[in-house]
């Protein structure tokens, strides 16, 4: 494998990090709805036909019936019993029907038999608003996978993290939830060809800056990145930290990054009542009290559904204009 | 006994009748002896722990399956520990039969640091993977697709092991046991669903839970076979498991097993049985007792004398009493113990 860097999209970062581990290690195998030949491999197009299906055959890319309670709790069993499965669920907001072998089952079931097998299994699923989708395909709901216990929690922003986050959750041996943002897919990046991963619980500081800290994931890193550019302009320097895990959570650069500009900002697309962003909140009210030169700040969506008509879901989704609007009334404090 | 050859879509009917040969080909003296002493390990052991229980000394929440001994001893008697199972709530017959440790079973019945799950679990979250026993579930139905998982991991290495899963009848109305047949159906895979009907889903009978006269009859809807057993004969059980755990195991797929059985005793302990069920109807029940039967049948059969019987029945009684005396010996977790086991890695 050569070391070779190509800009690549975020979707075939995805399906690179799983063709290479299915390369790798014959365990690995992927289940799901419509992988093998929809839209040419995959609801969203991230398991190409000739990359999975047409090279690894229908045993290791299953295509299922819409029955996500039997698939996913068949992944918990078959990774209980030695396998690595990497289960697709087509968009978060269908967990429900399925909630029950995510959080009582791969979560806790290491626990409950005190330390007696292993759930390597990845689920895998989409989040994210922007496309008029309303309210049964738009949402995130990471906070509550991070609420529960016994489950690791990956959010990438970029096709770089994207590739590397992926390779670490597929070798993990606890189960993962990773969560593509729908709109980071035709984002394209900077990836080697050669494999890597990236530790979990590590945060990487994506801008430097002296004013405030932007804690922002996902699809909110880039809208970050760009408010950050205009507010520069108005001479305001954020610095944006993007947790990547959201558990295991790199509490330490959030805290060191706060202890430098003294002002936090989370940017989280999550509804806003007991989420990721309230949880940052709590952490460093709790741990940084006395490094904060200011209240705490969220920009979050409301606790709402997600409305179809694009004027009502740009209303509530989290936008550049809100970031940059809520970051001046943090730093106008000072 | 009615038995032809099972195929997919025809409804079996396996039942104890009086045709019945005397001793079957594949049932010597040790192993009618063996599954013997199982059930009587089984009630047993929960006659203890029902007396613990009652007396304080145990504590949460624990569901008998005294009554239903026939189903997990005919059905585990032909698995290899290499096999897997996974059960409902009412899952101490199944590990007796599994071959779970008693000591360090009754260990985690008092929540001590060397129970089977370190006393994390309790009775209603018990595992043993040494022996193939993958897991009880606090909700009902949650094991089904653990089972058929486990199977697609059997297929995908090609080994020839099977996955059992056992569930009340309650849990055929949970739409993952639907899922999860399918599942199986459509993948060909070695799982063998074992349906414990006991007559009641806590308090609610199947007729009003069920129009079809069996579970088992739900198997057509998923192109598969349904087989009804007397799930109060161990014989019978043990009989139809043989054949369904072959099916399985030689690539043929899986097979839906109903067991009609009978609780004796309520849900769970406590459980004011008389109000949704008659004492005529449990007494009935009572009357074609498994282990009695089977006792009677032995001796009946010049296959075994009472003293050796006796013997037998005072043997499990001191292996259960040392259990007692072992889990109470047994040092308690540490505090800090609530940490640990969340994930693989260190934190939590």
């Amino acid at each position: 494998m050569s070391s070779h860097v190509r800009e690549i999209t975020f979707k075939e970062a995805v399906g690179e990090a799983m063709a290479q581990e299915m390369d790798r290690d014959s365990r690995v195998f992927l289940m799901g709805e419509d992988l093998q030949v929809f839209y040419g491999g995959g609801p969203m197009g991230v398991t190409p036909a000739e990359r999975f299906v047409r090279k690894f055959g229908p045993e290791r890319v299953r295509d299922t019936p819409i029955s996500e309670a039997a698939f996913i709790g068949a992944g918990v069993g078959a990774a209980v019993c030695g396998m690595k499965p990497i289960v697709e669920l087509m968009f978060v907001d269908f967990f429900g029907v399925a909630m029950d072998q995510i959080y009582n089952q791969a979560g806790k079931l290491r626990y409950m038999f005190g330390g007696q097998g292993k759930v390597p299994m990845v689920l895998r699923t989409t989040i994210g608003a922007g496309f008029s989708f309303a309210a049964h395909h738009s949402q995130c709901l990471y906070s509550i996978f991070m609420h529960v216990p016994g489950l690791k929690v990956v959010l990438p922003s970029t096709p770089y993290d994207a590739k590397g986050l992926l390779i670490s959750a597929i070798r993990d041996d606890d189960p993962v939830i990773f969560l593509e943002h729908k709109g980071l897919y035709p984002t394209k990046g900077s990836v080697p060809e050669a494999e890597y991963t990236i530790p979990f619980g590590q945060a990487e500081i994506k801008r430097k800056g002296n004013d405030v800290t932007i804690v922002a994931t996902a699809m909110m890193l880039q809208k970050s990145l760009k408010a950050a550019k205009q507010l520069e302009a108005e001479g305001i320097d954020v610095e944006i930290v993007d947790p990547r895990t959201l558990v295991p959570l790199d509490k330490k650069t959030i805290l060191d990054s706060v202890r430098r500009t003294s002002r936090l900002v989370i940017v989280d697309e999550d509804y806003e009542r007991c989420g990721f962003a309230s949880e940052v909140s709590a952490i460093v009210a709790d741990e940084g009290f006395d490094i904060l030169d200011g209240p705490i700040k969220r920009v979050s969506t409301p606790t709402v559904p997600i409305p179809f008509a694009p004027v009502l879901e740009k209303t509530v989704i989290p936008n550049e204009e809100r970031i940059i609007e809520t970051v001046k009334d943090v730093v106008g404090d000072k | 006994m009615d038995r032809t050859e099972v195929e997919v879509g025809v409804l079996q009917i396996y039942s104890a009748s009086k045709e019945r040969p005397t001793v079957t080909l594949s049932l010597s003296k040790d192993k009618l002896l063996e599954m013997y002493k199982k059930m009587v390990t089984i009630r047993t052991f929960e006659r203890k722990v029902n007396e613990l229980f009652t007396s304080g000394i145990l504590v949460g929440d624990l569901h008998l399956c005294i009554g239903q001994e026939a189903v997990s001893v005919g059905v585990c008697s032909n698995l290899r520990n290499t096999d897997t199972i996974n059960v409902s709530h009412r899952g101490h017959g199944h590990c007796i039969a599994k071959g779970v440790d008693l000591n360090r079973m009754m260990a985690e019945f008092f929540g001590k640091r060397n129970g089977i799950c370190k006393g994390k679990g309790g009775s209603m979250h018990i595992a043993d993977m040494s022996v193939g026993m993958l897991g009880a579930s606090g909700i009902v139905g949650a094991g089904i697709p653990h089972a058929v998982g486990a199977a697609l991991a059997f297929k995908m290495r090609k080994t020839d092991q099977v996955a059992v899963a056992f569930f009340g009848d309650g849990a055929t109305n949970q739409g993952v046991f639907h899922e999860s047949v399918n599942l199986a159906a459509i993948w060909n895979l070695p799982v063998v669903f074992v349906c414990e009907n006991n007559q009641y889903a806590e308090s609610t009978p199947v007729s009003a839970a069920m129009l079809v006269k069996n579970v088992a009859d739900r198997a057509v809807a998923y192109g598969i076979p349904g087989v009804v057993v007397d799930g109060m004969d161990v014989i019978t059980v043990y009989e139809a498991a043989n054949d369904v755990v072959k099916r399985a195991r030689e690539g043929k797929g899986p097979t839906l097993l109903e067991c009609k059985t009978y609780r004796y005793e309520g849900h769970e302990i406590g459980d004011p049985w008389e109000t949704y069920r008659s004492k005529e109807e449990v007494e009935n029940w009572k009357k074609r007792d498994p282990i009695a039967n089977l006792r009677q049948k032995l001796i009946d059969d010049k296959l075994a004398i009472p003293e050796e019987m006796e013997a037998l029945e005072k043997d499990v009684v001191g292996l259960i009493d040392s259990a007692v005396e072992f889990a109470k010996e047994s040092p308690s977790p540490e505090p800090k113990e609530a940490f640990e086991d969340v994930f693989v890695s260190p934190y939590y």
